[in-house]
């Protein structure tokens, strides 16, 4: 096992730069995700530290050896596919022992570690099957079964959730994050998926166009995200954003949007008198207020899924979601007034998206 | 509102015939059936046919048993092609497969004019059979061979060589000639295999441990297999009943040396007007053939590891 140490990464194909100076710091025994948007970088940064792309620039050291000109046999690494990437030739048995009898290891070793593994995933009545004789759940285990036989320093997962269907991939998920603590490799993942970045995670780092947004565990990127893109991406329902001016008068702060939108804002914000800013604020800080301040609008859209009723109001000239975990009588057109919670509210510059609170 | 009139239930034998699938498949395999049985089963019976009689050119012949089959026995000419064909459909076919699996897994590769190089490939198969040997007449001629003459340029030989006058120097040259008309095939087929294999796949090798070799043992090959099968049985095929190449250029000479069992039955059939005698010649190629054909059946055969897909 080993800890990833990721510096001033750069990555070009041609003239096209797709990764722009990454720094991460992947601690051993850590299980890490990178999570972003497709095209963010996440999957190429995943393979420069497997060794299937070359490195523009910046160093990868993998338990303290630097690793930028090691080819992907010798890093020690291990790496399930997004399509499984199963030899099709060979049984369950021989894609699990393939490397290990390519390294010349002992028939009973091989025997060995093959059965431990599959034992550990339920792989033991299906070591003669062929992969196309094995349902997608399967090959899934198969690939990750192929990953522990070597006991490698690192594991590493390209988006191996992505062609399971909706059930499943709750199940795998559960599945690799037992593994991971019955077995504490040091594990990165890949995934675009944020609900699979906040279950599974130590540590997320968020990816967007070639740069790290923020790094954190998933309650610190939830409760602090340092910029609009981080806020807007983790958490489902996503955050709302209203934006508008901040005006001061004396000790007092106000926030004002379109359609006459007025909210109270703590004292104690940062910004100036005028300043375009953002109030970014989660679904569930919403209250409902008989009058007053708030975002004042009409319910558009009544959701309810027994544990929580989520509605959709139309306020602030845009759509503002919030969600309830008690019961409401909510009807469609009807007047309401949200306040969010002061101590869960979010103000962000709206020219560089940055948090204007935190750090 | 008036009800609209159900439409009467027939049911005359020939309104049920019509209606028959098992019926309407026969209908509609008699046109192929026909063409099958007329031009290609029938002058295939009648060629065997003619092998077991003593018919010449313009002569009904009657029947004679395996007369023509004994004296052939005892033909050295005949037994000559017999070799010269093994020889010549063995040497090719083994140099096609190993030239055209270099050129495909060179092709497979990036490159710039990937698409332009891979055209251009395909040139000697395009061009009619006839006009390559012609071409590699003049190439192999005694007196005017390009070869010859850049040889003698670069002083590695001081006399022309007699390509086609020496029978080694003539069976070797000819398979030459087929192996530049036979890569672009081989080439071409193997390389639209070498694409279906996912490049997920050698990475996964290569993070297993495999080096370049293992690779190229370990997942290409066996993953190539059912298409090198394939093709090489019709590069067989092709070779084994090779006619035009070898009649172009030698017309199986120098004395005999490169007939084929094509080329010898052509030969005693029409200029020699011995009908039944080349028929047999022809006859005898068929075992040969079938073992080829066979050989593709079973290779052709899918693998345990291709069968049963469950969820696909």
């Amino acid at each position: 096992m080993a800890g990833v140490v990721v510096t001033n990464v750069e990555k070009a194909f041609g003239s096209t730069k797709v990764i722009h100076g990454i720094n991460v710091d992947i601690t051993d025994g850590e299980f890490v995700v990178l999570v972003g948007p497709s095209g963010c970088g996440k999957s190429t940064l995943l393979r420069m530290i497997a060794g299937l792309e070359e490195i523009t620039g910046g160093v990868i050291k993998i338990g303290g050896r630097e690793v930028n000109h090691v080819p992907p046999k010798d890093r020690d690494v291990a790496m399930v596919f997004q399509n499984y990437a199963l030899y099709p030739h060979m049984t369950v048995y021989d894609n699990m022992a393939f490397s290990l009898k390519l390294r010349k290891a002992d028939k009973s070793l091989i025997e060995e570690r093959v059965r431990k593994a599959a034992d550990i995933l339920n792989l033991s009545q299906l070591l003669q099957r062929y992969p196309r004789q094995l349902s997608g759940g399967q090959r899934q285990r198969v690939a990750m079964g192929r990953a522990i036989v070597r006991d490698p320093q690192v594991f590493l997962f390209d988006e191996p959730l992505s062609n399971l269907d909706a059930k499943l991939r709750v199940a795998m998920r559960t599945e690799i994050k037992a593994l991971h603590q019955r077995l504490k490799t040091t594990t990165v993942y890949v995934t675009h998926d944020q609900v699979e970045a906040m279950t599974m995670a130590d540590r997320i780092v968020v990816m967007h166009d070639g740069i790290v947004e923020q790094i954190g565990t998933p309650l610190e990127l939830y409760d602090h995200p340092a910029n609009m893109f981080v806020a807007g991406f983790i958490g489902s329902p996503a955050m709302n954003f209203i934006p508008g001016t901040l005006r001061r008068t004396g000790g007092a702060a106000v926030l004002e949007a379109a359609g006459g939108v007025r909210v109270t804002l703590p004292g104690s914000v940062p910004g100036s008198d005028g300043q375009k800013v953002t109030l970014g604020t989660r679904p569930e800080h919403l209250s409902i207020e008989a009058d007053g301040d708030g975002i004042r609008g009409s319910i558009l859209v009544v959701e309810p899924t027994g544990a929580e009723t989520q509605i959709v109001v139309e306020a602030a000239e845009q759509q503002v979601v919030a969600v309830f975990s008690e019961r409401h009588h909510f009807q469609p057109g009807a007047p309401i007034i949200l306040r969010p919670r002061p101590e869960a509210m979010h103000l962000f510059d709206t020219a560089s998206g940055r948090h204007l609170a935190s750090r | 509102m008036a009800s609209i009139p159900a439409i009467p239930y027939q049911s005359s034998w020939r309104s049920r015939l019509v209606e028959n699938k098992n019926f309407l498949g026969a209908v509609f395999m008699i046109p192929a059936a026909g063409i099958l049985l007329v031009f290609l089963a029938w002058p295939l019976l009648r060629g065997i046919w003619l092998g077991f009689t003593n018919a010449t050119l313009g002569r009904e012949g009657r029947f004679i048993g395996l007369g023509n089959f004994i004296s052939l026995a005892q033909d050295s000419v005949f037994w000559l092609s017999v070799f010269n064909t093994f020889f010549y459909t063995v040497i090719a076919s083994v140099a096609k497969f190993a030239l055209g699996l270099w050129l495909a897994l060179l092709l497979n590769h990036n490159m710039p004019f990937k698409a332009q190089i891979r055209a251009f490939i395909l040139l000697p198969y395009i061009v009619p059979t006839v006009l390559s040997a012609l071409a590699w007449l003049w190439m192999y001629d005694a007196q005017f061979s390009v070869i010859s003459w850049l040889l003698t340029q670069l002083g590695l030989i001081d006399r022309y060589i007699d390509f086609l006058g020496d029978a080694w120097n003539a069976r070797l040259s000819l398979i030459v000639a087929n192996v530049w008309r036979g890569i672009p095939f081989i080439a071409i087929t193997l390389l639209a295999g070498l694409q279906t294999i996912s490049p997920s796949l050698y990475e996964a090798a290569a993070l297993d441990g495999a080096t370049a070799s293992q690779r190229f043992w370990h997942v290409t090959m066996p993953l190539l297999m059912p298409i090198i099968a394939i093709v090489m049985t019709f590069s067989v095929l092709f070779t084994f009943t090779d006619f035009q190449l070898i009649y172009s250029m030698t017309k199986g000479g120098p004395v005999n040396a490169t007939h084929l069992m094509a080329t010898l039955s052509f030969q005693r059939a029409i200029p020699g007007g011995q009908m039944g005698e080349g028929a047999a010649i022809s006859t005898a190629m068929i075992p040969f053939l079938l073992a080829a054909v066979l050989f593709t059946y079973f290779g052709m055969h899918r693998r345990k590891w291709q069968q049963g897909a469950r969820d696909d």
